[in-house]
C-alpha cells in the first residue's frame, strides 16, 4: 500500500508542476509590478493599472480563440486582420446606419464568424495546413479592408458615446473592456474542462490518429474552434473601436504574432494537446505588463519587442524542459504491473 | 461452442491500389472464446482487424454481429456495435489523464451536461480493481509503460461493455510477468462472456491462453480449428506451407575473406550479445519477426544508433561507435526499409537521388553539375534496368521497384564492400521483385559481402547463403542454405523448440 500512495504522491507532484504555470505567471506579473514599483512609485496608480488591463485585454480575448485552435494543433494567423475588419465595419455602420449600440456587438461577432466559417471549411473540408490558410486570410481580409475602408477615416465623433463607455468606464477601478474580457475567459476556461466537445479538441491535438479511432468527429471540432476564434477576434473588433474611438484600415496591424507570442508564454503547447484559457490570457497580461514597465522605467520601446521575443523563446525551452521532467516524473512513478 | 456465433466475417477482401492486403478474410468468433489469429507476418491479420474495427471498409465480403449483416463506416460504428480494438501501435493522448483516455468522448456527465469527473475517476478506479491492477486515473497518460499502456486500453474496453476485443500483437512489448497477468485479464473477460480475438506471433501463447486457432497465409484464411485439435508443427506448416518459385535466381558462390565482423553487440531493451559474420560473395539473411531487433541491429551496425557495448569490424578495421560517416567511408551501404522517408528525396530528380551519396567524387571546383549526376544516374540506370521516363523526374512519378532501383543505385554508385538491404522488395510487384533479386545475386557473384533483413521467408530461403535468426533481440538460430527451411526458421523465430516440433 505504501507503493500505491508514494505513487500518487509523484503524480500529483507532477500535476502540481502543471497547473504551477498559471501560478508561475501571476507570480512573474507580480514581480514586474513590483520592481518597476520601486524604480518609479506612479506604475502602480489607479490611471496605470486601468493601462495594464485595457490594452492586456484584446490580447487576451483574441488569445482565447487563439487556445481552441492551437490546442488542435492547428493555427489562427487571420485575428489581427479580422479584428481590424470587424471594427472598420461596426464603425462605418455607426457612421453612416446609425445602427442601435447592442447591434456594433453582434456585427462585429458576425463578421468574424463569416472569417471562421472560412478559415474552417477550407482547413478541415479542403485540408490546407492551417498556417497556409490563415495566412492567406490575413492578407485577403486586410485587403478586403483596404478596399472598404479606401483611406477613409471614423472619428470619435461618428462613434455612440454609450458604445465608447466600455473602453474608458470604470467599475471599481477595473475597466469594463477588461471586466468583459474576463467574463470569457471564466467562461471559456470553465468549458475548456467539463465539456466532451472541448476534451475532444485536446485529443485532436494530443494524438490525432488516436482521436481519428476514437470515433471524434475531427473536421467538426475543428472547424469550431476556427469559427469560435473568429467570433471573439469579431467581438475584439467592436471592443477595439469602443477603446480607440476610431478607426482607419491599419486597425490591429500585428495583433495576430502578439496573440500567439501570449499564448505560448500562457503555455499552451504550440503543437497542441495541452494548455489552458487561462493561461494565455495571463500570458497577454504578462507581456503588457513587462510592455508598460518598460515604458514606466524610461527604457527604450524597442527593448520591448527584444524582450518579448526573449520571453517566448524562454517559454517555448521551459516547456520543453517541463515536458521531459514531467515524463520522467510520470515514468517513474510505478505502473501497474510491477506489483505482483 | 452450442451458442452461436458473436461475430463472423466471411470472405472479406480489401486491396490498396494493385497491392492486395486481405484476399480472403473469413473468422468466427464466439462469446467466451479466446480466439487466436496466426499467420507470417504481411499475412493480413493486421488489415482484418482493421476491418473489424472500422477502420477499413472491406471491398467485399460480409460481417455480421449476432448473425445480422452490419456495415461500419468508421470506428465509432464499431465501437457502438460492443467491439474494442487494442492496436498494434498505442492510441492514448498522452496530455490527457488515464480516466479520460478511457472515457474519452463518452466521459459520465453531470447536471448540464458536464463531465462528471469524480465519477469517471471513481469508475476507472473500478475497472482497474477488477482487473487488479494499481493505476491512478487522474495521473497523465505520458511516461506510461507499454505494458499499463495496454492495461489503459483494456480498461477501455471494458468501460463501453464491449463484447468482442481485439488484441493486435498485445504481448510483443510485455514481459513475461505481464504476459501472465494479460491471460489472467483475458480470462476474466471470457468468464464475462466476452469473445477476444488474440494476434500474436508466440505459439506457446496461442496454446497457454486461446480455445481456438485461426491460419491465415498470404492473405488468405487456410483453416480454423480448435486449439487442441492441431500440433505447434500443423500450425507453423499452414503458415507458411507454399512452394518455392522462380522468383529466386540463386547462383552458389564461394564465399571469400571475412568483410564483417560483428561481436557481442548489445543495446540495452533492444538486442543483446549479437556476434555473426558476413563474408564477401555471400548473402547472409537477417530473419525474425517483427520486432524482433532486425532494424535494430542493422542501424547499430551502421552506426546510425550508437551501441553500448560490442564491436563492429570492416575489413578488419574497427568502426567507431555511433559513426554512421566512418562506416561509409569504410565502404558500407545501408538500404533502408522506408524507402519513402529514409531512402529517397521524393521531390528531387531521379538524377539527383542516384548521386545523394556521391556528391564529394562528383564535385568539380566545388561545384555538382546537374550533367555529371546525369552521367552517373544514366550508367546505373542502364545496370539496373530501370524503367523510367526522363532522368529529370521526380523520384516519386516512379514505381514502388524502380524507386527501389534508384536506391540501390545511389548506394552501389559508391561500390561499397558491405551492402545491408532491409526488405529489399517490400511492397514491390513480383517481376521487380524477381529483378531485384537478379541484381543481388550479381553483386555478389562480382564479391560484394551482402547483409539482408527480410519479413518474407520465401525470399530469406531463395537468396541467402546463411540465415541468422533473430527472437526478442537475440540471436536463436543460425542455419547453412541446407539446414534453413520454413520450418527450422519459424521455430527459431517464434521459440519453438524442435524437440516439440518433432
Amino acid at each position: 500500500m505504501t507503493a500505491i500512495a508514494e505513487r500518487r504522491a509523484t503524480s500529483s507532484v507532477a500535476l502540481t508542476i502543471l497547473r504551477a504555470r498559471e501560478v508561475g505567471l501571476v507570480l512573474l506579473i507580480a514581480l514586474v509590478v513590483i520592481v518597476t514599483t520601486v524604480h518609479n512609485p506612479h506604475f502602480i496608480d489607479s490611471n496605470s493599472i486601468e493601462q495594464l488591463l485595457s490594452g492586456a485585454a484584446l490580447i487576451a480575448l483574441l488569445g482565447v480563440g487563439e487556445t481552441l485552435v492551437v490546442v488542435t494543433r492547428n493555427v489562427d494567423l487571420s485575428v489581427g486582420s479580422v479584428l481590424g475588419l470587424s471594427a472598420y465595419v461596426v464603425g462605418h455602420l455607426f457612421k453612416y446606419d446609425h445602427i442601435p449600440v447592442w447591434s456594433g456587438f453582434a456585427i462585429g461577432i458576425l463578421v468574424g464568424v463569416a472569417a471562421g466559417v472560412l478559415n474552417g471549411f477550407i482547413v478541415t473540408f479542403m485540408r490546407v495546413p492551417s498556417l497556409v490558410v490563415t495566412l492567406g486570410m490575413l492578407y485577403i481580409i486586410r485587403g478586403i479592408d483596404g478596399v472598404v475602408v479606401n483611406g477613409e477615416r471614423i472619428d470619435p465623433e461618428y462613434i455612440p458615446t454609450s458604445f465608447t463607455a466600455v473602453g474608458y468606464k470604470t467599475l471599481f477601478g477595473i475597466p469594463w473592456l477588461a471586466i468583459i474580457v474576463a467574463v470569457v475567459v471564466a467562461i471559456a476556461g470553465y468549458a475548456m474542462r467539463s465539456f466532451r466537445a472541448s476534451r475532444d479538441l485536446y485529443a485532436i491535438g494530443s494524438n490525432p490518429a488516436a482521436a481519428a479511432l476514437a470515433g471524434i468527429h475531427i473536421q467538426r471540432r475543428v472547424f469550431t474552434a476556427f469559427v469560435l476564434s473568429g467570433a471573439l477576434a469579431g467581438l475584439g473588433g467592436a471592443l477595439f473601436l469602443a477603446l480607440h474611438t476610431q478607426i482607419d484600415n491599419s486597425g490591429g496591424i500585428g495583433y495576430e504574432l502578439s496573440v500567439i507570442a501570449a499564448v505560448v508564454v500562457g503555455g499552451v503547447a504550440i503543437f497542441g494537446g495541452s494548455g489552458t484559457v487561462v493561461g494565455a490570457a495571463l500570458g497577454a497580461l504578462l507581456l503588457n505588463t513587462i510592455n508598460q514597465a518598460l515604458v514606466a522605467s524610461r527604457i527604450s520601446a524597442f527593448w520591448n519587442q527584444a524582450i518579448a521575443g526573449a520571453l517566448l523563446l524562454a517559454a517555448i525551452a521551459f516547456d520543453r524542459w517541463l515536458s521531459l521532467r514531467v515524463t520522467k516524473t510520470l515514468q517513474s512513478a510505478e505502473g501497474a504491473h510491477r506489483d505482483i | 461452442m452450442a451458442t452461436s456465433a458473436r461475430l463472423t466475417l466471411e470472405g472479406a477482401t480489401k486491396a490498396f491500389g494493385p497491392v492486395v492486403a486481405l484476399g480472403d478474410g473469413s473468422i468466427t468468433l464466439y462469446p467466451g472464446d479466446a480466439h487466436a489469429l496466426v499467420g507470417e507476418n504481411g499475412a493480413g491479420k493486421s488489415t482484418l482487424v482493421k476491418i473489424v474495427g472500422g477502420v477499413y471498409r472491406p471491398d467485399t465480403g460480409t460481417l455480421s454481429i449476432d448473425g445480422k449483416p452490419v456495415e461500419f463506416s468508421g470506428p465509432a460504428d464499431a465501437q457502438a456495435a460492443g467491439i474494442a480494438i487494442i492496436y498494434q501501435e498505442p492510441s492514448l493522448f498522452p496530455d490527457l489523464t488515464v480516466g479520460e483516455n478511457i472515457y474519452m468522448g463518452r466521459q459520465p456527465l453531470g447536471s448540464a451536461r458536464r463531465i462528471d469527473r469524480r465519477t469517471m475517476e471513481r469508475d476507472a478506479r473500478e475497472i482497474f480493481t477488477r482487473l487488479g491492477v494499481h493505476l491512478d486515473p487522474s495521473r497523465l497518460a505520458r511516461g506510461l509503460s507499454v505494458a499499463d499502456q495496454q492495461i489503459v486500453e483494456i480498461a477501455k474496453a471494458l468501460s463501453f461493455n464491449a463484447n468482442v476485443l481485439v488484441m493486435d500483437e498485445p504481448t510483443a512489448a510485455l514481459t513475461t510477468v505481464e504476459v501472465l497477468r494479460l491471460f489472467d485479464v483475458i480470462k476474466t473477460l471470457r468468464e464475462d462472456d466476452v469473445a477476444v480475438l488474440f494476434i500474436s506471433h508466440r505459439l506457446e501463447e496461442v496454446y497457454a491462453c486461446c480455445q481456438r486457432v485461426t491460419i491465415m497465409r498470404d492473405g488468405r484464411f487456410v483453416r480454423s480449428t480448435p486449439v487442441a485439435d492441431v500440433t505447434v508443427d500443423d500450425i507453423i506448416h499452414s503458415m507458411v506451407g507454399r512452394e518455392l518459385d522462380t522468383l529466386f535466381p540463386k547462383t552458389e558462390t564461394a564465399p571469400g575473406e571475412v568483410v564483417l565482423d560483428v561481436r557481442d553487440l548489445t543495446t540495452k531493451g533492444v538486442f543483446e550479445d549479437i556476434s555473426f559474420t558476413v563474408r564477401a560473395g555471400e548473402i547472409v539473411a537477417l530473419a525474425g519477426l517483427v520486432g524482433a531487433g532486425r532494424t535494430e541491429v542493422a542501424r547499430a551496425v551502421f552506426g546510425i544508433d550508437r551501441r553500448d557495448s560490442g564491436s563492429v569490424r570492416l575489413a578488419g578495421r574497427e568502426l567507431r561507435n555511433g559513426d554512421a560517416r566512418a562506416a561509409m567511408a569504410a565502404g558500407m551501404a545501408l538500404v533502408p526499409e522506408d524507402r519513402h522517408q529514409q531512402g529517397l528525396v521524393m521531390d528531387l530528380g531521379i538524377d539527383q537521388n542516384v548521386a545523394l551519396a556521391s556528391l564529394t567524387r562528383l564535385r568539380r571546383l566545388g561545384l555538382i553539375f546537374r550533367s555529371s549526376e546525369r552521367r552517373l544516374a544514366e550508367t546505373w540506370a542502364e545496370k539496373l534496368r530501370l524503367k523510367y521516363g526522363r532522368l529529370r523526374n521526380v523520384a516519386s512519378t516512379l514505381s514502388g521497384g524502380n524507386q527501389q532501383k534508384v536506391v540501390l543505385g545511389k548506394w552501389l554508385a559508391r561500390a561499397p564492400r558491405l551492402l545491408i538491404i532491409d526488405e529489399p522488395t517490400r511492397g514491390i510487384d513480383v517481376g521487380t521483385k524477381a529483378e531485384v533479386h537478379r541484381i543481388l545475386d550479381g553483386l555478389v557473384a562480382d564479391g560484394m559481402a551482402v547483409l539482408m533483413i527480410s519479413s518474407e521467408l520465401p525470399e530469406v530461403l531463395g537468396m541467402a547463403d546463411r540465415v541468422l535468426v533473430l527472437r526478442e533481440g537475440r540471436l536463436t538460430a543460425e542455419l547453412s542454405r541446407a539446414e534453413a527451411d520454413e520450418h527450422s526458421i519459424m521455430r527459431a523465430a517464434t521459440g519453438q523448440t524442435a524437440e516439440i516440433a518433432a
